[in-house]
């Protein structure tokens, strides 16, 4: 299974701070367009993604236990 | 001793400065980033601040890592705070002491733009009429690969 963790923007969207789902085998592309589609996520192409906290690209492929974040364009300082 | 910190409670100046204090340092610079009231003439009632926080302080280590690196003898201290700031509160603190003057300043400039690249926080604005998250406001970056690319990380 995968914790998968939503901030800002995409947290107001979702209504949730994290969802767990079986993402194990997926690009980050993939569950990038599923979760997308599915919750109607605004503005996913200026989103940055994080495996186990650190950014991992589009074509990077979950295993098992990861946990993903996605990041929206961050806003610190 | 914490170098690099997310917290919920009033920065204390002072302590961030501390932290960087050594005998082989000519310079100690401070950044300390408030709470602006204005913004292009929109007023700004009060922010919410989030943290991705295990992620945001290993990507403040990483600008200390990269800070010590470029300069020689450089020690820094980064705390943030998250939670809701009014106008005028201390959102970020950066120390930096260096041995030599011109390094302090400007691996503390460095360091305040590495933040508003690479670190998971963000800001909530809230208005009079309303609030919003606050990202690239234009919306004209876009991150094609997922990931910010060399480019968007030393521009």
């Amino acid at each position: 299974m995968n914790k998968v963790l939503f901030f800002a923007h995409l947290r107001d969207a979702v209504g949730k701070e994290l969802i767990e789902i079986n993402a194990s085998g997926k690009t980050v592309g993939e569950l990038k367009e599923e979760l997308t589609e599915k919750y109607h996520l605004p503005r996913m192409e200026t989103v940055m993604t994080a495996i186990n906290e650190e950014f991992a690209s589009n074509d990077e492929v979950i295993q098992d236990g990861d946990e993903i974040a996605f990041i929206p364009p961050v806003s610190g300082g | 001793m914490k170098f690099f910190e997310i917290t919920k409670e009033p920065i204390n100046i002072q302590e961030v400065i501390d932290k960087v204090v050594q005998r082989e340092a000519g310079a100690i610079t401070t950044f300390i980033g408030t709470v602006r009231e204005l913004t292009h003439g929109k007023r700004t009632l009060f922010l919410i601040y989030e943290a991705y926080e295990s992620m945001a302080v290993k990507k403040l280590e990483q600008i200390g890592r990269e800070i010590e690196e470029r300069w020689q003898g450089s020690k820094v201290a980064i705390t943030h705070r998250v939670g809701r700031l009014d106008i005028t509160d201390v959102a970020v603190v950066i120390a930096v002491s260096t041995p030599h003057r011109a390094d302090a300043y400007e691996a503390n400039r460095y360091a305040i733009e590495r933040i508003k690249e690479i670190v998971p926080i963000w800001k909530k604005e809230h208005w009079e009429d309303g609030e919003e998250w606050i990202g690239n406001q234009l919306e004209t970056k876009a991150y094609p690969s997922g990931k910010p690319e060399e480019d968007d990380l030393h521009e």
